[in-house]
């Protein structure tokens, strides 16, 4: 859907007279930057890219759209990776940079009042003196903002103890489509009527423009312990992390990386993981000295019990960052062995840990497609990598339909097509596995209740009832994920 | 643990919601009834018809190395603690009961306290209830069955609804099912008692707050600050020495007392106020009924004949608000009072986004009318 002359000069002119002169974009060389987010196989230039420095101007910029009922795409970072901010090619980019600053810290509410386009990282930085931190981590947390975490709910490796964005968020200011600046949610712990923060939160941009967020902020843990155990069979890990589960332990994160995983990441980074075992699981605990030296003691005879053949303590900070170090560096481990790969965000039960990984094997067999999985394994969200070469021919068509094969399995066994990473344009049509048309029926009402001429991100994250076919992923083209500097869990 | 005839009662239920919404008959959608005094009465104004989930009962799914349990909605409560207790392991939001009548019978279920989305003392410390939701099953305002969320940790495809329909209070569907996270049970709970001004208290309060102590619960009343901890042995004995106050051997009771207002302090015939202000206010709302103090200040209960614009109104300058939660005792006495409204007003642009949310997920305005606010 393009834009018409007429209108796309009535929308130029009227964003001109509210915006100076260098907030508005509007050549295809200013654009260029805006035409995709961190899933680079997406590409779109939008009619114009809006970055405003105040809400009264969110607040005009989406009425001069809605009047002239052109489509508007939120954009925090860009690092999204689901194409969440792909632009649309009859609407604008509402770029939320310029609102990057802390507002103010509570030191005392534990809590931080932030503008959408600030760091996630910046604020664990800017509440460090305070002996405070913001929770929430997604691995690309020194680029991401956290208008963008609040739109996707992003998780992090940390999700499984202190919980995901939706967990961490008192707060959220909207602009709606009609303009109205309208909070959601309060500074106490709950708020009368329906909980629309919680809706807001994960919406993928799709219900109102977030303008500026209330998080909760943590006091920072005593003491942090990292154990990795290596397993001679997938199987005996995926039991090892039930196990820890059972005993009552919630470790901070809880990290499973397999063969291919561990050789890719130490040819990289050498963290000096064991490369004869078929799997590692990390596993960080943290809390105050008692309580931690009980947690390390029991989980440590609990992985020795469950088949552990070696189990290493990591007492400093730099051996815990050694340990880490492979496992951040996975992704781009796997971007060294392979031309190019895709990656999967299912999340499935844990006690499906093993069958599914067997699974991936075999349709890996079937495909003729190597895999590398790293995922979080405490809450059950897997990460498989498919390596593949673009330069192929049919090669990335395999890999899709592979990958298509994967998030079904996650649906098949109880899961999710995506944990953290979202839905936005990439896994729009593997929402028809998960929903049925009643459902998908609910959430265009919602989506009406909100934004009833679907101006908001039109076309992302729910589908209509009638699309329903093809897959799509995460690609990578000769290693160069989007923002290559960031960390991918 | 489903069977077929909790599929028939399903198909029922479901049957009943289509019935209503051809005839356009409001539903009042019940089950245990513990929580009926929580907002506006719903056969006040309307011809509703009862929806009653009280044998819509089960326990679909259960793995404790999961972290979640799948329940029918009309399950009790007592019944899902009970077995997960089994396993060790509680609902991180310590979900009141309120017994009630004679026998004080204790019919609270999952499925009131998911659309009430009232916690307990816990709540503070490990999270509300719409922390724990993980999914649900409802029937919609078509008489559809839909499913939202599910039964793994992170989920992020799709609007959030599972955890919207907490505090919806059966406005915006029936809810069939719940999937919740749960949490382990610590080894063992300790009470500790000390002598303090509501203010001296607070102060306390504050700071432990910035701390990572395994505090998981606190309060204040008569004159005294209680603060429950939860954790192993060993680390128990370590907080004797971090934290102030004697250990009291009755602490169970007293929370479980807390939760399930059945201590002494809510046994008053006045309307029963709670205040829920950000957690640091350290002011002391200036009444001059007595006041209990939970989850560290941010939760305050007190029992008042005070007009409510005037309890409303001192609940605002704190970034607080005052809900009348229990009218009962109001109804009896103070019948003038019947029609305001028990639920803080909502700014209008946030009132119309309501509405609009209640109408295209509700079209015929059959579940639960009015009970939070008129036209809801």
């Amino acid at each position: 859907m393009t834009i018409e002359a007429a209108t796309r000069n009535k929308l130029i002119f009227q964003l001109a007279e509210v915006l100076p002169e260098n907030f508005l974009l509007t050549t295809k060389e200013e654009l260029r930057p805006y035409e995709c987010d961190g899933l680079a196989a997406y590409k779109r230039l939008p009619v114009a890219v809006a970055l405003p420095d105040s809400i009264e101007q969110v607040q005009q910029i989406v009425k001069i759209c809605s009047q002239l009922q052109v489509p508007v795409v939120a954009r925090g970072a860009g690092t999204g990776l689901s194409a969440g901010a792909l632009p649309h090619e009859g609407g604008i980019v509402l770029g939320l940079s310029r609102f990057n600053k802390i507002v103010s810290i509570d030191s005392e509410n534990l809590t931080a009042v932030v503008q959408p386009g600030v760091r996630n990282l910046a604020i664990s930085e800017a509440a460090s003196p305070y002996g405070l931190y913001y929770a929430p981590d997604p691995s690309s947390q020194l680029a991401c903002s956290i208008g963008g975490n609040v739109a996707e709910n992003s998780g992090g490796v940390h999700s499984l103890k202190y919980g995901q964005t939706v967990h961490n968020v008192m707060q959220v200011k909207i602009v709606t489509i009609d303009g109205e600046l309208i909070t959601l949610g309060s500074e106490t712990l709950d708020t009368p009527g329906y909980d629309l923060l919680a809706l807001i939160t994960g919406s993928e941009g799709m219900l109102g423009i977030i303008v500026e967020i209330v998080v909760k902020l943590l006091p920072k843990a005593e003491s942090v312990k990292v154990l990795m155990a290596s397993f001679d069979s997938i199987e005996d890990a995926g039991h090892a992390v039930a196990a820890i589960i059972a005993d009552g332990i919630i470790p901070a994160g809880l990290e499973l990386m397999d063969k291919a995983a561990i050789h890719a990441a130490e040819d990289f980074v050498h963290a000096n993981y064991p490369l004869d075992v078929a799997a590692i699981l990390l596993c960080e605990l943290d809390g105050d000295d008692i309580q931690l030296a009980e947690q390390v003691e029991k989980v440590d005879t609990l992985l020795k019990e469950k088949k552990a053949v070696a189990v290493e303590i990591a007492d400093s900070p730099e051996e815990q960052a050694r340990l880490w170090a492979g496992r951040k560096a996975a992704f781009s481990a796997a971007g060294r062995i392979s031309a190019d790969y895709y990656c999967m965000d299912g999340t499935i039960p844990r006690k499906q840990i093993a069958y599914v990984l067997k699974r991936i094997t075999e349709l890996s067999e079937k495909y003729g497609l190597r895999v590398v999985n790293v995922f979080h394994a405490g809450d059950g969200n897997l990460h498989p990598l498919i390596l593949y070469d673009a330069g192929i021919e049919g090669e990335l068509e395999t890999t899709e339909k592979f990958g298509g094969d994967i998030l079904e399995l996650c649906v098949e066994v109880g899961g999710t097509i995506t944990g953290e990473h979202g839905v936005g344009y990439e896994k729009i049509d593997q929402m028809c596995v998960q929903f049925n048309d009643a459902e998908l029926t609910q959430f265009f009402a919602v989506k009406r209740a909100f934004d009833a001429d679907s101006l908001l991100n039109p076309g992302k994250a729910i589908p209509t009832l009638h699309r329903c076919a093809e897959l799509g992923g995460m690609h990578v083209h000769n290693g160069e994920l989007p923002h290559p500097e960031l960390p991918r869990f | 643990m489903t069977n077929i005839t909790q599929n028939d009662i399903t198909t029922a239920l479901q049957d009943q919601v289509k019935q209503a919404i051809s005839s356009n008959t409001p539903l009042s959608i019940q089950a245990g009834n513990s929580k009926r005094f929580y907002g506006h009465s719903i056969d006040e104004n309307t011809n509703a018809k009862p929806l009653d989930l009280s044998s819509h009962t089960g326990i679909i799914n259960y793995d404790p190395t999961e972290l979640c349990a799948t329940v029918q909605a009309g399950t009790k409560l007592s019944e899902l603690e009970a077995l997960l207790a089994q396993n060790n392991q509680i609902l991180a939001f310590e979900p009141p009961h309120y017994p009630s009548g004679t026998n004080n019978q204790d019919t609270a279920t999952i499925g009131g306290a998911i659309a009430t989305g009232i916690a307990g003392p816990r709540r503070a410390y490990t999270g509300s209830v719409r922390d724990a939701i993980l999914g649900v099953k409802m029937i919609n305002g078509t008489g559809e069955i839909a499913n939202f969320g599910g039964e793994v940790m992170k989920n992020v495809a799709g609007y959030d609804l599972s955890r919207m329909m907490v505090r919806s209070q059966g406005t915006l569907g029936v809810i069939l099912s719940v999937s919740v996270r749960v949490i382990p049970q610590p080894e063992q709970n300790m009470t500790l008692a000390f002598d303090a001004s509501q203010t001296e208290a607070l102060s306390y309060f504050q700071e432990l707050r910035k701390t990572n102590l395994p505090i998981t619960a606190t309060a204040w009343l008569n004159d005294q600050g209680l603060i429950r901890v939860s954790a192993s042995e060993q680390v128990l004995k370590s907080c004797k020495s971090k934290i102030k106050g004697d250990e009291i051997t009755n602490g169970g009771d007293f929370w479980q007392g807390l939760r399930d207002h059945t201590h002494e302090f809510f046994n008053k015939n006045r309307p029963l106020w709670r205040f829920s202000l950000p957690p640091a206010s350290s002011s002391v709302i200036p009444l001059d009924d007595a006041q209990l103090l939970e989850w560290d200040g941010a939760q305050r209960w007190v029992h008042s004949n005070t007009p409510a614009n005037i309890i409303q109104d001192i609940a605002k300058p704190h970034n607080g608000y005052a809900t009348l939660f229990n009218s009962n005792s109001r109804i009896e006495t103070h019948n003038n009072l019947s029609n305001m409204d028990i639920f803080p007003a909502l700014e209008p642009a946030l009132l119309t986004l309501h509405q609009s949310l209640k109408s295209q997920m509700d079209p015929q305005g059959i579940f639960n009318p009015n009970r939070i606010y008129r036209g809801l």
